[in-house]
Parts: C-alpha cells; sequence; structure tokens
C-alpha cells in the first residue's frame, strides 16, 4: 500500500506507557488474583494497527482511562478511538480488539467493545456491528478476515518489522 | 415460588450451541452450533442420550435447526450459505438435499403447518420461500427482499400461510401471497435494535418478539372491522405492540419461546439467564399485562441462546448456551 492510499497517513504518534511492575503478592500462587485494568489494557496497547507499523497504544487508539474493568461482575467495557473520524478501518480495529479477549480473558466475562463517543462517522452502525456477536463468529470463519485479524495481534511482526 | 427445575444437562458440542428444536412428538431434540454438527437427543429408559451426530453436511456454524410438521424430515442452516435436508427413515438420519442460493449466512429455517413450504433467511438481507414438492424436491418459489439489512429468524404462522421476519434493521415484518407471489404486508416497528426472534402464540393472533434493546414486545393482531376500532387497511389485519417488557433483561435477549400447551413464554438472554413469563389472569387483550413468574440466574455458564418448550409435555423447556452445553428443565409451581 502507498503512503497516499491510507486513510491517515500522517498519525500523531504518542509515548507507551511504561511496563507494568509485577507485586510480589501476583507472583504467589496462593493469592487469588482478580483480573484488573492494567492486566486487560496489557492485552489491547500491544495490537497493531492494520495500517501502521505502529501499536494501538502509540497512536492512542487505546488508553488506559478508557478500559473498564469489573471482575466481581465479570464485566470489561472497552472505548476505543480511531485517528481520524472516517477511518474505514475503525471495524477492523475493533474485532482485532474483540478476538484479542475473546482468545485471551476467561469465558465468564461480558465484553463490550465500542468507539468513543464522537470518535467516528459511522459510530452507531460500527458499535452494533462490534455487538452482534453472531456476526463476530461468522467473521470469525472468514479465511481471509481471520487473517488479516491475526496480522493485528501477531506482536513478532512488529518487533521484526 | 415456582421454579425451574434442572432435569439434566448434555455436554456434546465442542463449540457455542446455537440451536435447540424438539420435534413435533417431542420424542427428539435436535441441537446445532460453532462445531458443523447436529446432535440428537432422544430418552433412553429414564435417561437422555445423544441418539445420532449428524455432521456430514455443513462447512461452517450450524446455526437453526427445524422439524417439519410430520417430523420425518430436520432442515438445518448454516453460516456456510446452504440449507440441508435430512430425511428420518428408521431412526436414521440422511441428507437428501442441499439447498443453495443463500450469498452468505444462512441464520434461520421454518415450516409451514402443512410442510409443503419452507422458508429461510440469510445476513444477504433475503427471505426464501421453497416449495416442497411430492418427491422430495425442494423448488424456489419466491425471493423476498423487503428488510434493508441481515434477516435474523424467520418463522410460520400456526395454522395458516403467513410468515413473520426480523432484522438487523430492527423490524418485523408479515408476509403473505398475493396473486401469485409472495409480498410484505405488514412491518413492525418499535424496537430500538436488532430484533433476534419473533414467535406466534397458540392462536396465530399474536406474536413474541425479542431484541438487542434489551427488551421483549407482546404484539396483538386486529382484523378488517374489529371492535376495538383499530384502523386496518383493505383486508389486511394491523398488528400493534401492546405490551413492552423493558428492564428486566441486562443484555440481548437471543431468543423467545411462547409455549403452545401452557401459554407460558420463555426468554434466553446474553446475561446468562432463563426467565418464564405469563400473562395475568383476566388481562386486557388491549393492554395485556405479563408477569415473569421465574428465573434462573446462571441457567448456563455463558449467554443462553436458544430455548424451546417441549409440544407435548407443560413445562418441560430445552435450553442452549455458547459454553456448548444443552440443558433440559422441568417448571414447577410450589
Amino acid at each position: 500500500m502507498s503512503q497516499n492510499d491510507l486513510d491517515n497517513a500522517n498519525p500523531t504518534i504518542y509515548e507507551v506507557g511504561s511496563e507494568r511492575a509485577i507485586l510480589p503478592e501476583e507472583e504467589d500462587e496462593s493469592v487469588t488474583d482478580k483480573i484488573d485494568t492494567r492486566e486487560v489494557f496489557d492485552l489491547i496497547r500491544v495490537i497493531n494497527d492494520p495500517e501502521h507499523p505502529l501499536t494501538l497504544e502509540e497512536l492512542n487508539v487505546v488508553e488506559q482511562s478508557k478500559v473498564i474493568v469489573d471482575d466481581d461482575a465479570n464485566k470489561v467495557t472497552i472505548e476505543f478511538t480511531p485517528t481520524i473520524p472516517h477511518c474505514s478501518m475503525a471495524t477492523l480495529i475493533g474485532l482485532s480488539i474483540r478476538v484479542k479477549l475473546l482468545r485471551s480473558l476467561p469465558p465468564r466475562f461480558k465484553v463490550d467493545v465500542s468507539i468513543t463517543p464522537g470518535a467516528h462517522a459511522s459510530e452507531e452502525a460500527v458499535n452494533k456491528q462490534l455487538a452482534d456477536k453472531e456476526r463476530v463468529a461468522a467473521a470469525l470463519e472468514n479465511s481471509h478476515l481471520i487473517e488479516v485479524v491475526n496480522q493485528c495481534l501477531d506482536d513478532q511482526k512488529r518487533k521484526l518489522g | 415460588m415456582a421454579q425451574l427445575k434442572e432435569v439434566c444437562s448434555f455436554d456434546g458440542h465442542s463449540d457455542r450451541a446455537w440451536c435447540v428444536a424438539w420435534n413435533p412428538s417431542g420424542t427428539l431434540l435436535a441441537s446445532s452450533g460453532g462445531d458443523k454438527v447436529i446432535r440428537i437427543w432422544g430418552k433412553e429408559g429414564d435417561n437422555w442420550v445423544c441418539k445420532s451426530i449428524l455432521s456430514e453436511g455443513h462447512q461452517r456454524t450450524i446455526r437453526a435447526v427445524g422439524w417439519s410438521p410430520c417430523g420425518s424430515y430436520l432442515a438445518s442452516a448454516s453460516f456456510d450459505a446452504t440449507v440441508c435436508i435430512w430425511s428420518r427413515k428408521e431412526g436414521e438420519f440422511e441428507c437428501i438435499a442441499t439447498l443453495e442460493g443463500h450469498e452468505n449466512e444462512v441464520k434461520a429455517v421454518s415450516w409451514s403447518c402443512t410442510g409443503s413450504l419452507l422458508a429461510t433467511c440469510s445476513r444477504d438481507k433475503s427471505v426464501w420461500i421453497w416449495e416442497v414438492t411430492e418427491d422430495e424436491d425442494f423448488e424456489c418459489a419466491s425471493v423476498i427482499s423487503s428488510h434493508t439489512q441481515d434477516v435474523k429468524h424467520v418463522t410460520w404462522h400456526p395454522n395458516k400461510e403467513v410468515l413473520a421476519s426480523c432484522s438487523y434493521d430492527n423490524t418485523v415484518k408479515l408476509f403473505k401471497e398475493e396473486i401469485d407471489d409472495w409480498s410484505c404486508y405488514s412491518t413492525l416497528e418499535s424496537h430500538d435494535s436488532t430484533v433476534w426472534k419473533v414467535c406466534f402464540d397458540k392462536s396465530g393472533s399474536r406474536l413474541a418478539s425479542c431484541s438487542d434493546d434489551k427488551t421483549l414486545k407482546i404484539w396483538q393482531e386486529y382484523l378488517p372491522g374489529n371492535t376495538e376500532g383499530v384502523v386496518t387497511t383493505g383486508n389486511n389485519p394491523t398488528w400493534k405492540c401492546v405490551s413492552t417488557l423493558a428492564g428486566i433483561h441486562d443484555r440481548t435477549v437471543y431468543d423467545v419461546d411462547w409455549s403452545h400447551v401452557t401459554g407460558y413464554i420463555a426468554t434466553a438472554c446474553g446475561d446468562d439467564c432463563i426467565r418464564v413469563f405469563k400473562e395475568e389472569d383476566c388481562s386486557d387483550k388491549n393492554q395485556p399485562s405479563f408477569n415473569m413468574i421465574c428465573s434462573v440466574t446462571k441457567a448456563h455458564e455463558q449467554d443462553v441462546n436458544s430455548v424451546c418448550w417441549h409440544p407435548k409435555i407443560p413445562g418441560l423447556l430445552a435450553s442452549c448456551s455458547d459454553d456448548g452445553s444443552v440443558k433440559l428443565w422441568q417448571y414447577l409451581e410450589n
């Protein structure tokens, strides 16, 4: 893809947060350790942007403050912010976040992924599609689409590239 | 307090279970899911066992299954864009036809009351009506493009050739044959998001619909010349939403089934809960009151996708879930 074909050829790059410090009690197998906001954020911050060799965190598409985790209620709510309001990749980014959490979190969690209110021209349509588990299930059986999603989730790709 | 008592739980599907359906006599339960197989469950002595596994037929998720009124055929709808027709002879199932035509995922199948028509619907926004010929042939009688989005479900009226469908476009539609072709004669608008399922009550003069907007709605049919003074057009009835049950379901309601035996309504919800509703005695037909008479929180480990009342035994309910399990429940009034 040439630079001219990109939705956003010149995105602003943000500084990434520091690595999570691991506390002694987290390494203690006898302590029940709840899944928290930072843990979920760590799962999605490293997802690759479909267009740039950058992570969703580096593009500020995902932020820790927009990840809400309630372990007791088995609920995870995530808002993501496409870099521009007409980003055609918004559904793909949302799907990648969804798939990453589907593969990483225990199945008891109800996960809601949506666009930060006001951040996208087709916000409602994209949110509706991401919330429809039947469409998500069908998308995951589409070999072409799943390949594209897997590229977004491949953290080796970024390190090598 | 009334309760739903778990009768048994079957593990068999290795992926999400999408649909459960009783055969008309109630001797067999079919279930289907993301593992691309159909499982047939039946009773042996006092125990429910898996009698057959139908695995040759579909390349992708089997979203729904439906029995013909005679019980000799089972239709299956798949994300692979096809519908398979399975014939049951002496307990053995054989795939006798594969119906092709839909452009992508087929979401539901329904046989008309006489078994002479089969309806299917798809993400391609269309509803297809197939004529079943004497020699087990299936011919496309009509392709209806009335919905503007993904059609989630189709279901026939219990005794007339009237079809209801519901969609990602937030509407419910009713169809009948007029001068040699099928057309939509009524569009029911009231839900604020995807309508996942629509079903008729025993009489066929009422509908229940459930949605991503977390509500359950009850619709009443008003025939031309009705005493209530509801305006109708030509010889078509008017359908009106007479009750909305909101604030009860915590997430998307994926399925609703209206028992033709007890009149109870069961719902399957994304909050892992099964709920049962009953119309109040002496309820006004035009403003009916429905009460939740029991609920099972954590009925399954994950989203409940389908509920189906037994066609003969009062209060026996089947359900299935994203956790892959299929369960049977008995409604008990204490």
